[in-house]
């Protein structure tokens, strides 16, 4: 066998290296952990002893299970120094969006009501990934229940964007798609309601996808809206999402919305597509998801990627979506009465916080349920809810909920009318890149906006993946391109990805990633502002 | 909220049936008798620990997912066939929301305006032999809650209790709630025909199989809706011209765990609001609590507009379009409906009315089939049931249908006293070995030693035996009295323990006391 040639920091290398080199005894899975378990320690920071982050550092990750992922590794090395057959995957790293159940592990998304809940089952996807014999490394940080496009509503803190500590990593799952940003890990899970995949891996220089809805288990995901959340792998590399999308999918019969039947091989999609020929391929253009509202370098960025498309072989068209114009209005309509339905079972009852009404001698249930739901959800939950609730109302439920399922319908037939026309439609993922920490906490309507692009493709079902296509000339920031796909044709975005990354990173003469600034540097600046 | 619960006035019924239009509303919840919940596997068995058939699923767990149970589903569409349903083409599951800590998702999933059954009737036979069309609205399907304990406090419900326990093992077992159409024309037999209709509704979901129906163990619940409306002089009950007057206000009573209590808490009711009315108040909108022991309703929570489920479609469960080709496959499984097949049964058994309603109260009915069909005659059959075995079930507080016997155990025992070998004071002897676990009647006959006695020599040695002992009686009968035979039997009786058969001991006393002269004609001659 030849030699696979890691990298000397093995938190360089990428899955794909890491799973080859594995299995060619070039190296020990507790190696592998070790090495980005230090990387944890050296980039992450602390948190007090209530879990929220101290200091200025990524925060990338709410819980760090070291000892359990260096017996994991060492089960993996065991396991191959006896001969036994090993999954592809067996003995890399990975990182636990903390939103998915995981039995024996802390899991709050983000939320002070689930502070301490330990599950007693782990969500179908992690059951996969432990079955693929990866190690988890920890969980990761997250917009409260999901909600949010920065993780500033993270119960523990913010995560930070390794390119300008900051800025913000996106949300929710900023903290998956930090943790490989910083060579934290080299994979991680994610979970897609409106583009807390996607808009994440478009603002911190990564890989992410949402797959078709149905093609990867919701069991075991805190559901936040049950008929948009879709779990999907993130990473740095196209293959390497390809290699994990994988292990996440497949029919559950736990799920009954979960597809059955032939899914299309992602890993080939993503190797053919590595060949940078697009021969045959048309791609639409969405004409309402770009111009007005989008960030000059991040256009220019996407116009660029055009060109690339072009140049591989594709025929570039331009294919107009009306309803998507209505899409977030429909989409914050439906998530949050999907969500406050879901939340509900968040009531002290039976686990997680509990919080007795103070001037109460004996609380009532009623009055239990309110002082903790009080205290344990954060105010973009509790917007969120109040909107939720207030739709389903009797009496607003038909020009509320009702109105926005029409639209939902409205979408559909707009992407049924635009994949008669092109292969995959392609947009910018998110019309600006990182902006600073605080900068829309204040305006919700804001932050929502960084969704515009990628929420027509949850409302649809359809798969959508996040890559690099290059950073802004205004702010040296990374800006992700969007490709989505019809629903079960996921392969046509690992191809078509495939593609615009070999013939990008070719041009620029390495992964965008590469250019991270130096952390531990940051870090020492930041530590040196810190002292008194 | 406070609760006033005082006994409020009443009117006499009858002044209540001359004044007022009773219009009732029935809704049935039925546990159906699935091996697992209806969407997660866990087991639905009555009575086990509190909190040890639970799972994520049917616990709530944050990330936990719902499954249909595909037989839930078949027995919903069942019932609805029987109930003389359309089945839905295609319908929903619907999360009703509401916060009550023994629901642990704080949302019920259940169906709401796509029901799988709707627009049905069910014809109640009453006490006097006529039928009444209960009209029915809809058929849906739910999942069951949790059960709540309230400890401490005098009532045993949530207000004042100091603490509250909740079992979630009840909490998602399958229900399917049967709603009735506004039931008018009832008049002054509301009362019994509520009860006929429950009655009736619990026959036909024993009969399609799909339940417990035990309305003590709650399998079977009732909440009766009623209200009143002023009377039409002159109108009849069902008349257009009395359909015309507006509802009045309804009330829900909750709690009725049996058939008897459907019809008094719906009198109650009846005789309740017409004191109200009468007296110029107005009827709330509300839950009442029904109390067996006092025979009284008291408010339970307001029910008003502020109550606001806010349902949607349950966006975790897929739609269900039952394929019309296994709809009419589960039509063609559906049983003859109760009272037709009761009847069929009375012609084919020669019942009389009152034998064949003693039957059904009894619920032996199918027990008594059982025995026929596995050979005994049906006189027997029932005398088996409705006596001995009625008697020792009702003793011992089971089910009839649960007592430790076959219908062919009892089959074969009925056998045994027709072929002799057992009479009927042996046979009970019988029953009790065989109700004790000793095995099938000929074993507890043979291992007993109860067979009759039909060896000839040791009859007659026990005939010799009671003349010789008795010989002022075999004088007496000798001379012609021969009514003082009976002594002598049972005298031989005695000393067999029974295991003769008093015909014959009696035929042998005869022909050994008989006059002396004419024995010796016989003989001589």
């Amino acid at each position: 066998m030849t030699g696979t040639s890691l990298p000397a920091d093995l938190t360089r290398a990428t899955a794909a290296g890491l799973a080859q080199a594995l299995a060619a005894g070039e190296v020990s899975a507790v190696e592998v952990a070790q090495a980005h378990l230090d990387r944890i320690a050296a980039v992450d920071g602390t948190r007090d002893a209530d879990g929220v982050a101290t200091g200025k550092a990524v925060h990338a990750f709410l819980h760090v299970c070291a000892e359990s992922a260096l017996a994991d590794a060492r089960a993996v090395d065991d396991a191959r120094a006896a001969g036994q057959p090993l999954p592809a995957l067996a003995g890399v790293p990975i990182a636990v969006k903390d939103v998915m159940a995981t039995r024996g592990l802390p899991t709050t998304c983000g939320s002070r009501i689930l502070q301490g809940w330990v599950p007693p089952y782990d969500a179908t996807v992690v059951a996969n990934i432990r079955a693929a014999r990866m190690v988890v490394l920890g969980k990761t940080n997250m917009d409260e229940f999901a909600m949010g496009s920065s993780t500033e509503h993270s119960a523990y803190g913010p995560t930070r964007n390794p390119w300008d500590l900051d800025r913000i990593p996106g949300g929710s799952g900023g903290g998956s798609a930090a943790s490989l940003a910083a060579f934290e890990t080299p994979l991680a899970t994610g979970t897609d309601t409106g583009g807390s995949i996607r808009q994440p891996a478009s603002v911190t220089g990564t890989v992410g996808v949402k797959p078709t809805y149905g093609a990867v288990s919701r069991y075991g995901l805190v559901a936040l809206a049950s008929s948009l959340d879709q779990a999907g792998p993130c990473a740095r590399t196209v293959l390497d999402t390809a290699l994990l999308h994988q292990v996440m999918a497949g029919h559950d019969p736990m799920d009954s919305t979960s597809l059955t039947g032939e899914y299309p091989d992602v890993i080939a999609a993503a190797r053919a597509g590595a060949t940078g020929s697009l021969d045959g391929v048309t791609v639409g253009v969405v004409r309402e998801l770009s111009g007005d509202g989008y960030q000059a370098g991040v256009l220019r960025r996407f116009e660029e990627s055009l060109a690339v498309l072009t140049e591989a072989g594709a025929k570039v068209v331009e294919v107009s979506c009306p309803s998507f114009t209505v899409a977030l209005a429909a989409y914050y309509l439906i998530l949050p009465s999907e969500a406050s339905s879901n939340l509900a079972k968040f009531d002290a009852m039976r686990y997680g916080l509990r919080v007795e009404p103070g001037g109460v001698a004996v609380p009532t249930a009623e009055q239990v349920m309110g002082a903790t739901r009080a205290a344990g959800f954060g105010d973009e939950v509790k917007r969120r809810i109040i909107l939720g609730t207030y739709a389903l109302s009797s009496g607003y439920y038909d020009a509320y909920y009702g109105s926005a399922q029409k639209v939902r319908t409205l979408i559909q037939r707009d992407f049924a009318a635009a994949f008669g026309q092109a292969d995959v439609l392609v947009s910018p993922t998110s019309p600006t890149t990182a902006f600073p920490l605080g900068d829309k906490l204040e305006n919700p309507l804001a932050m929502y906006l960084q969704d515009v692009a990628t929420i027509p493709a949850n409302l649809a079902g359809v798969p959508g993946m996040s890559l690099p296509s290059g950073l802004a000339e205004e702010d040296g920031l990374p800006v992700g391109l969007q490709i989505l796909a019809p629903a079960g044709a996921d392969d046509r975005l690992y191809r078509v990805g495939g593609a615009l990354e070999a013939i990008l990173t070719a041009r620029w003469g390495g992964s965008v990633l590469d250019r991270v600034p130096d952390l531990s540097a940051a870090l020492a600046t930041a530590a040196n502002g810190a002292t008194r | 909220m406070t609760v006033t619960d005082t006994t409020e006035a009443v009117l006499a019924y009858d002044d209540v049936v001359a004044a007022y239009d009773p219009v009732l509303g029935l809704e049935v919840h039925v546990e159906l008798n699935t091996a697992t919940k209806m969407f997660c596997g866990c087991p639905t068995g009555f009575g086990a620990e509190p909190n040890t058939q639970v799972c994520p699923v049917c616990l709530g767990l944050p990330g936990a997912l719902p499954v249909l149970n595909a037989r839930g589903l078949e027995s919903a569409i069942r019932i609805g066939l029987a109930l003389n349903c359309e089945i839905a083409s295609w319908c929903r599951f619907a999360r009703k929301n509401y916060f009550y800590p023994d629901m642990p998702k704080n949302f019920q999933t259940s169906q709401y305006d796509e029901p799988i059954a709707s627009n049905g009737f069910l014809d109640v036979e009453l006490d006097d032999g006529s039928t009444f069309r209960v009209e029915i609205e809809r058929a849906h399907m739910e999942e069951d809650t949790g059960k709540s304990t309230h400890v401490g406090g005098s009532t045993g419900r949530i207000h004042g209790a100091d603490y509250s326990l909740v079992d979630y093992n009840r909490a998602g077992i399958p229900l399917i709630e049967i709603v009735t159409k506004p039931v008018e024309g009832a008049g002054e037999r509301a009362p019994e025909i509520a009860r006929a209709y429950v009655s009736a509704l619990r026959d036909l979901l024993r009969a399609l199989g799909v339940s417990d129906v035990r309305m003590e163990q709650g399998s079977l619940r009732c909440d009766a809706n009623l209200s009143l409306r002023a009377k039409v002089p002159g109108a009849a009950p069902g008349s257009a011209q009395q359909r015309a007057v507006p509802l009045g206000t309804r009330s829900e009573t909750k709690n009725v765990n049996s058939l008897r209590s459907v019809e008094r808490a719906v009198r109650y009711e009846m005789t309740r609001h017409a004191a109200r009315l009468a007296a110029g108040l107005t009827i709330v909108q509300e839950t009442r609590h029904w109390h067996e022991d006092t025979g009284i309703t008291t408010s339970g929570r307001e029910k008003s507009d502020a109550e606001d489920y806010r349902y949607f479609p349950e966006p975790d469960l897929v739609p269900m379009s039952p394929d019309p080709a296994w709809v009419d496959e589960l039509r063609g499984t559906l049983p003859e409906p109760p009272p037709q097949r009761r009847r069929r049964l009375q012609t084919e058994w020669g019942f009389a009315d009152l034998e064949m309603r003693d039957l059904v109260n009894a619920g032996a009915v199918e027990l008594v089939e059982a025995t026929v069909a596995a050979g005994a005659a049906p006189a027997a059959a029932r005398k088996w049931w409705s006596g001995e075995l009625a008697r020792r079930a009702n003793a011992d507080g089971v089910e009839l249908a649960a007592m430790p016997v076959t219908p062919a155990q009892v089959a074969a025992l009925q056998g045994l006293v027709d072929a002799g070998t057992l009479t009927d004071s042996l046979a009970r002897q019988v029953l009790e070995g065989v109700l004790a676990g000793e095995g099938e009647p000929a074993d507890v006959v043979e291992s007993r030693g109860l067979k009759v006695v039909s060896d000839d020599g040791a009859l007659g040695a026990a005939v010799d035996q009671a003349i010789a002992d008795n010989p002022d009686v075999a004088d007496k009968v000798r001379s012609g009295k021969v009514a003082a035979v009976g002594a002598l039997v049972g005298a031989v009786m005695k000393q067999m323990r029974g295991q003769a058969d008093a015909a014959k001991v009696k035929a042998l006393l005869t022909e050994r006391l008989a006059p002396a002269d004419s024995t010796t004609d016989v003989s001589t001659s």
